[in-house]
């Protein structure tokens, strides 16, 4: 453990920890947030009257558009000045949400991340390769900032370029690789082209996260590289990497509870459910300073998983993400909702705005297929027209989701219709080595 | 100019039998047809009896059809007879985008099927003594 203190804490020390700080949080977003404010007067909730953890279920939650309303710095906490960097969400213009840092949150930050490598059994001695991108995304910094505060030697390699990803892994003799899962399978095959077994290379532990990846997966990975490979969870609105992580027992990931506090809600009722039943992820911070979020539903479907893990953390788990509740996927990273693909075929004639999206692994990496109707007024007679149609169709979703896709032009009529929401995706992902 | 009908279909089992039983099924008769496929569909042209109500039908049906007009050229049937019916058309710079042929059941000439680009390509084989193809000479047109 890196602040074994923290992080073994009696239960009745970490609620009451909680209570406090969650106390305190509620007021500072009244007093600095205009939005806070406004939900909590609409709600008729009066920040001082939290008396225990329960009472909790009468504050309002915050969504996923609260922070796309308040573009670009609305819900910041803290004065500009005191801002020390920004982040933002995957996903395309329109569609990004800012997050903001004090220089204490960065110092929180590098502190939950160097958590994040210890439970995996990294140490200062360690070699750590951080592949996650860095830029704007949370995944590239917020990796390297842990490792060096571990006290690590940190490579800071970004993505692409996977054959010098390879020969860096080699080179530079690194214990720990830090990225997607599905790019560190990338690389064991770039690895295996190129005449490197990565088994062989000293390579030992695996810090792995920002998309969802199955137990099946995470198998063929340990085996194909010769590691340990932890799932790690966070996302930026509530920090970035660094929300949860798994110990080495790969058995749910612990929550570092004592910054945040985490609720599972029936998705429905929204009423929190029972530990140990399934339900929608909901995080309060309790210590961020330069955007505190208040019951941030996060969309993602998991369950605490109530039994004390043997390791001695007393943060409880939450069992590893599968789902989302709703439509939004994450391909190769990215985050892209299908209904953007409906408004970029709404501007196009000669489509309907029907579509299916079709997922499939091919090798290591996300294959996207698009289907997407010719409509039947279209007016054409050369196959060079239909081809042009599709190039076209290609490079607006292309632009619009920020991932590179196929489209396939298929009949009228020939993509299910439904009453209700449509089934808009078609995900073969869930095991490796299938679709 | 003369009616063509343009289908689009994918590349799926069974679905141009089932394109060609919704014409039957509504009386039309086909008369030409000609298949130009990529690797994951194909544009199906057919000269058949009525083609816009052809079309219309078939849209109501599911297909994606279109009513292109096309030239129709009588060609006596002889070696030669395609190439300067091209030539001519090349003098003038017309792109022929598409062409099929087929014999008249008489025997007695062929009719070229052209699509070219740009106008003007009628009066071009005319004036090179060509005989252009009334619809009702191929079909029975839509009233």
């Amino acid at each position: 453990m890196y602040q074994p203190e923290l992080e073994s804490m009696s239960r009745e020390k970490i609620d009451e920890l909680q209570l406090q700080r969650v106390q305190r949080v509620l007021k500072r977003v009244y007093e600095n947030v205009p939005l806070y404010r406004r939900k909590f007067d609409d709600a008729g909730f009066d920040p001082d009257s939290v008396r225990g953890l329960d009472d909790l279920r009468r504050v309002p939650f915050t969504v996923k558009d609260d922070l796309r309303s308040a573009y670009p710095f609305g819900m910041f906490a803290t004065p500009m000045r005191d801002i020390v960097r920004v982040h933002s969400s995957s996903g395309t213009t329109g569609q990004i949400t800012v997050v903001g840092y004090t220089r204490r949150d960065i110092d929180t930050w590098s502190d939950l991340m160097a958590r994040t490598y210890a439970s995996a059994g990294a140490t200062p001695d360690d070699v750590v390769q951080v592949t996650y991108g860095y830029g704007l995304f949370t995944g590239g910094l917020g990796a390297h900032y842990g490792s060096e505060r571990l006290g690590a030697l940190t490579i800071p390699v970004s993505g692409g370029n996977t054959k010098r990803q390879v020969q860096i892994l080699k080179d530079f003799g690194v214990t720990v690789l830090a990225c997607t899962p599905s790019y560190a399978l990338l690389i064991a095959e770039t690895a295996m082209d190129m005449g490197i077994d990565v088994r062989d290379l000293p390579l030992r532990v695996g810090v792995f996260g920002a998309e969802p990846w199955s137990d099946s997966m995470r198998k063929q990975i340990e085996h194909a590289m010769g590691i340990t490979a932890i799932d790690i969870y966070g996302l930026s609105e509530v920090m970035g990497p660094g929300v949860a992580a798994e110990c080495v027992h790969q058995e749910g990931l612990h929550v570092f509870e004592d910054h945040f506090l985490i609720e599972i809600v029936d998705s429905q009722t929204l009423e929190p459910v029972p530990d140990g039943e399934y339900g929608e992820v909901v995080f309060t911070t309790l210590t961020k300073e330069g955007i505190p979020v208040i019951r941030y539903r996060t969309r993602d479907i998991s369950r605490i998983i109530p039994e004390p893990c043997v390791c001695g953390r007393t943060f409880r788990r939450m069992e590893r993400v599968t789902g989302r509740s709703d439509d939004m996927l994450i391909i190769r990273g990215v985050n892209v909702f299908p209904s953007q693909i409906e408004q970029v075929l709404g501007s196009i004639q000669g489509v309907a705005p029907h579509y299916l999206v079709v997922l499939s692994r091919k090798g290591a990496l996300d294959h996207v297929e698009v289907q997407v109707e010719v409509s039947p007024e279209f007016r054409f007679d050369e196959v060079r027209e239909l081809e042009r149609l599709q190039k076209r169709v290609k490079a607006e979703i292309e632009s619009a989701l920020a991932v590179s896709i196929d489209v396939k032009l298929v009949e009228p009529k020939t993509i299910a219709r439904s009453e209700g929401k449509a089934k808009r995706v078609l995900d073969m992902r869930d095991e490796l080595g299938g679709a | 100019m003369i009616d063509q009908v343009s289908v689009f279909l994918e590349n799926k089992r069974g679905r141009l039998a089932e394109l060609s039983r919704a014409l039957g099924n509504a009386g039309i008769d086909m008369h030409a047809l000609m298949i130009a496929d990529t690797e994951e569909f194909g544009v199906v042209r057919i000269i058949c009896d009525r083609p816009n109500e052809a079309a219309a039908l078939l849209d109501e049906e599911g297909f994606s059809a279109s009513v292109t007009p096309v030239l129709a050229v009588a060609v006596p049937d002889r070696p030669g007879g395609l190439a300067d019916v091209l030539e001519a058309l090349e003098r003038e710079r017309i792109s022929v985008e598409y062409a099929y042929c087929f014999v008249e059941p008489s025997g007695a000439a062929a009719v070229d099927i052209f699509k070219v680009d740009g106008p003007g390509a009628d009066i071009v084989l005319s004036n090179a003594g060509f005989r252009l193809l009334a619809p009702a000479e191929l079909y029975s047109p839509d009233s």
